[in-house]
């Protein structure tokens, strides 16, 4: 039985004469929360791009389980889109959320790689897809509460408050149904009570199977949620494990706090 | 104290016009009398125009610092027309009255008004068109009029060599506009805002080009004559009946228009549609086909140029290809923008503004442009997001658990 559900292996990135990513290799298995952490500029949000298809990877392979069988699919060469149809879904750093469209549009739009209906179908709007428009919205719905966001509904997405806007990446996340959800920086810019109930929910979240790679800095929920940490440096992994022996690692702690401690 | 600070800037600005635009204003040489003069009076016009316009200007800019400031917490604003929009049973009686008076309109007015009355409603069905791809898709698209000079030629050829109808060549044209618009869109694909722009004006332009040069096919500038007009049943009618049963086509046309448009908004792709523009990046991270989707909305909406382009030529009777200029572009979509990119309400009365007002303006003789163009201007200072602003669909849930 194969429970690996994201296998990388080799990742490099080169922007110019900028080695951003330096052949990495990660894999997540079923179920779990695996993190990313490093320093600033360590080439953590560059990994997102490369394996989601927003940048193509100078070298390096990326697999994700097939939903349901025990192969894998290449996810090499593919568009963001249909990367996402794949089941690899993200939220983003800096919020990019659809300003100007309604929270529960946003999360509706989440659903748009799981539906079909197309022109003939909006303009005739027959049973069929009388029937998928309405799926989306209960389904939508049913995520908003999950998420704490249903009294926004109706709000325009920007007017929400941060810690809700970054709720609403990941509700957006969710609607598409994703294998494994990537989450980038979900607490930051977070006051300490936005950061506990973020920590409640992605528990929540994964408690029902939900496989999470998070990259994150603080470390508190880093280590009270992971089952296993990837530590990277200057686009290279420096040490990957349990909290516990990350926490102990000398490479990390030397990383993390500058040459001169460990002398 | 603000104010004090701000007369003293703008004396300053000024003063310094003043000086930058002193050899051009104030001194002349008069080359016969061998003279210098210096007109101080331009001087002083020069001083208290820029002195005017500073002032008002840093007061539209303080007021709407403070207007967003007060925006921060409250809700979208919604003015009278949302709120009937939102009310079914007021929006049905107010569609009910619009219809009513659409329809009686030609039998209490001159043929000559029933004539102006068409073309603006031709121009909403071309704005809404237009709306898809610019107002929804955020696609901005300056070369609209091609697609509408494709349906006008698909025609006036299709009548001139085979004697087709205009019913049978209404879709054609429809179909070949929207064909054009996916040939355009693949190149683009990968463009943005100006860029796009600027490769959209160029395929504008080259339509107009080769209909133009290519004089076997169009007959080039002096245009193809003798268009029929519709037909019903095989009637014929006066030219007054035509005028009227033109209008009434057009009628129906902004109806059914109005009515796919709306549907297509409200709709999984225009849902997508509106993604696109806010963040193309967050819009395909989420699954959405940028490709298809933008395909879609280049061909759906030149499928609307190009039966008004059928129209257009069967209501004229004569088409060259001076009527496909740039120009044409311009107004369409200043009437995308003027309504409310993306708001239909906005769209259809930019549309009856922009084509009624020079109309009537007449009376100003050669300053009708002039006054246009400020009202334009104004607009977009006080109203950068047109009249109408678009409001999303809300949703009612029933409490659950
Ligand atoms: N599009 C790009 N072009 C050139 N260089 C880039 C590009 N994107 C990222 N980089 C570089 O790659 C390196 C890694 O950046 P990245 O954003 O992945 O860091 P990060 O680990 O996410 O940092 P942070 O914790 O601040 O989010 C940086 O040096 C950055 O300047
Ligand atoms: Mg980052």
């Amino acid at each position: 039985m194969n429970t690996q559900i994201l296998k990388v292996n080799g990742l490099t990135m080169d922007f110019g004469g900028i080695r951003a990513l330096n052949s990495l290799d990660l894999d997540v298995n079923r179920g779990e929360i695996v993190a990313l952490i490093g320093p600033n500029g360590a080439g953590k949000t560059t990994f997102f791009n490369c394996i989601t298809g927003i940048y193509a990877p100078t070298e390096g392979e990326v697999y994700l389980a097939a939903p349901g069988s025990d192969t894998s699919v290449s996810l090499k060469g593919l568009k963001p889109n249909q990367v996402t149809e794949k089941g690899l879904a993200r939220t983003f750093q800096n919020i990019r959320l659809f300003a100007k469209m309604t929270v529960l549009e946003n999360v509706m739009i989440g659903r748009h790689c799981r539906t079909k209906a197309f022109v003939l179908g909006a303009v005739f709007r027959n049973k069929a897809t009388r029937d998928e428009e309405q799926s989306i919205l209960e389904t939508s719905y049913a995520i908003l509460q999950k998420v704490g966001l249903e009294q926004y509904v109706n709000e325009f997405a920007n007017n929400l408050p941060y810690g809700a806007q970054r709720r609403l990446e990941v509700a957006r996340a969710l609607a598409t149904e994703p294998l494994l959800l990537l989450l980038d920086e979900p607490a930051a810019g977070m006051n300490p009570q936005e950061t506990i109930e973020l920590e409640k929910l992605i528990k929540e979240i994964s408690s029902e199977g939900q496989s999470i790679l998070l990259i994150e800095h603080d470390m508190t929920l880093v280590m009270s949620l992971s089952d296993r940490i990837f530590v990277m440096d200057y686009g290279k992994k420096i040490a990957e494990g349990t909290p516990v022996e990350i926490r102990e690692n000398p490479a990390v702690i030397k990383a993390y706090l500058g040459e001169d401690v460990d002398a | 104290m603000l104010l004090i600070k701000e007369l003293k800037k703008a004396l300053g600005v000024a003063l310094w016009f003043v000086f930058l635009t002193f050899p051009i204003m104030v001194i002349k040489v008069d080359p016969i009398e061998r003279i210098i003069r210096y007109r101080w009076e331009n001087a002083a016009y020069v001083a208290i125009v820029t002195f005017t316009v500073y002032l008002v200007m840093s007061f539209i800019k303080l007021r709407k610092l403070r207007v967003t400031a007060d925006k921060k917490e409250s809700k979208p604003s919604r003015n009278v027309i949302h709120s009937i929009l939102n009310n079914k049973k007021q929006l049905a009686v107010l569609s009910f009255m619009i219809l009513a008076i659409a329809l009686v309109f030609p039998h209490f007015f001159s043929v000559y008004q029933t004539n102006v009355m068409t073309t603006a409603l031709m121009y909403v069905v071309l704005g809404l068109g237009l709306n898809i791809v610019v107002g929804m898709a955020g696609l901005l698209d300056l070369g609209f009029v091609a697609f509408y000079a494709v349906g006008a030629y698909s025609y006036a050829l299709l009548n001139y060599h085979f004697g087709l109808g205009f019913w049978v060549v209404l879709p054609i044209g429809g179909a070949l506009a929207a064909i054009f618009g996916i040939i355009l869109g693949f190149p683009v694909l990968r463009l943005r805002g100006d860029y796009l722009a600027i490769v959209t004006l160029g395929f504008g332009e080259i339509i107009r080009l080769i209909l133009e040069n290519w004089g076997e096919f169009s007959q080039g500038p002096s245009g193809i004559s003798n268009i029929s007009r519709p037909g019903f049943f095989g009637m014929d009618f006066s030219l007054e009946t035509s005028i009227m049963y033109m209008y009434y086509i057009m009628v129906i046309g902004v109806i059914v228009t109005i009515f796919i448009v709306n549907r297509l908004q409200d709709s999984r792709l225009g849902r997508a549609w509106i993604a696109l523009r806010e963040d193309e990046i967050a819009c395909q991270a989420m699954g959405i086909d940028k490709r298809k989707t933008k395909l879609a909305a280049f061909s759906l909406g030149a499928f609307w140029a190009g039966l008004i382009g059928v129209v257009f030529a069967a209501k004229t009777t004569f088409i060259n290809p001076a009527s496909f200029t740039f120009l044409e572009s311009a107004i369409i979509l200043s009437i995308v923008v003027l309504g409310g990119m993306g708001s239909i309400i906005g769209v259809i009365i930019g549309a009856f503004i922009l084509i009624l007002m020079p109309e009537y303006l007449r009376a100003l003789s050669e300053y009708r442009m002039l006054a246009f163009g400020g009202v334009m201007v104004a607009m977009m200072v006080f109203r950068p997001q047109g009249m109408i602003a678009n409001i999303r669909r809300t949703y009612k849930f029933e409490k659950q658990k």
